[in-house]
């Protein structure tokens, strides 16, 4: 672990620039390619990048477990109460229309939540996956 | 062409190698050239997807998997005619089958004809988003993508199942050896 200085100061140059890549690729995806899913796994490689240069405890540290496992329904959640969010607005289950004060914004605003708990489902998956891989010993 | 043709050889190599680490990063390799191949039909959303799920993430896990295993492959025990066999049948029966298909890139294809133009001609008067992918995906499609999403989930939960629980269920029964009978 002493000798990949190369690896260590290379991955700390990255990390964020993933993160924000990974972010850009959630928040533009109405405009270019990209949406929740890409952006969730963007999202976990970078945890999973910081896992395997600084070591499974050090990503630990950052994002626990339990908060992981949190995200893989939280974002189910928080897909399936938008659908019933626009339910109690009196539209239809998944028809944002009703959400904002005209079309277009409702519309964007239920468009960028649901691709919110994508992304959460995604990124929590992903990383609980790897977790649970790289946990287990020889 | 070129693209197809290093994936044919990639697929060779793949078959022909039995050293299991060599095998997983052509399986990488494989991955960013089928989302060059997407880029080339203008799917830059799936080959974005393809590019990180199958180049990235299943790349690492396999890593994972390949570290709690052996890597080299052993040599197969039964001969390779039968599973030839099946193979070559299917890859013929999928190759008459797309003999039926309207030429590539046509445009009144039946696909093409269907709800496409809908979407195409309402994505941004109905919902303000110009790449009309995500607006069919999250908005049109919505309850689709939360299958998708559902099937993601149900996906993690059994990983997590698997994996963790027995070592739980281990970790439970050592102390108490006969404790449960």
């Amino acid at each position: 672990m002493r000798f990949d200085l190369i690896s260590r100061v290379g991955a700390k140059l990255f990390l964020p620039f993933i993160l924000l890549f990974g972010l850009y690729v959630q928040f533009h995806g109405d405009f270019g390619p990209g949406g929740g899913f890409q952006a969730g796994v963007i999202a976990a490689a970078m945890i999973i990048l910081y896992a395997i240069i600084f070591g499974l405890p050090a990503a630990q540290r950052v994002v626990p477990p339990l908060v992981v496992e949190i995200m893989i329904p939280l974002g189910v959640m928080i897909y399936a109460g938008t659908g019933i969010a626009a339910l109690l607005k009196g539209g239809n289950y998944l028809n944002y229309s009703t959400l904002g004060h005209d079309q277009v914004h409702a519309q964007e605003l239920g468009i960028l939540l649901v691709e919110l708990g994508v992304l959460i489902t995604v990124a929590g998956t992903m990383i609980a996956i790897f977790y649970a891989f790289a946990g287990r010993g020889r | 062409m070129v693209l197809l043709t290093l994936l044919a050889v990639i697929t060779i190599g793949v078959v022909r190698l039995r050293n299991l680490f060599a095998v997983v990063i052509l399986g990488g390799a494989y991955s960013f050239l089928m989302a060059s191949v997407m880029i080339v039909l203008d799917a830059v959303d799936v080959a974005m997807t393809e590019a990180s799920v199958g180049a990235g993430i299943s790349t690492v896990l396999m890593l994972g998997t390949l570290y709690l295993t052996k890597t080299e492959e052993v040599r197969p025990v039964h001969t390779p005619v039968l599973p030839l066999f099946v193979a070559i049948i299917t890859g013929a029966v999928l190759v008459y089958g797309t003999l039926d298909l309207p030429p590539f890139g046509i445009a009144d294809a039946p696909i093409h004809a269907h709800v496409a133009p809908y979407y195409f001609q309402n994505s941004i008067p109905e919902t303000g988003v110009p790449n009309v992918v995500t607006s069919v995906l999250a908005s049109y499609r919505g309850y689709d993508t939360l299958g998708e999403t559902s099937v993601i989930f149900c996906a993690g939960i059994a990983v997590l199942m698997l994996l963790k629980g027995r070592r739980a269920r281990k970790g439970a029964g050592k102390p108490g050896k006969g404790g449960k009978a």
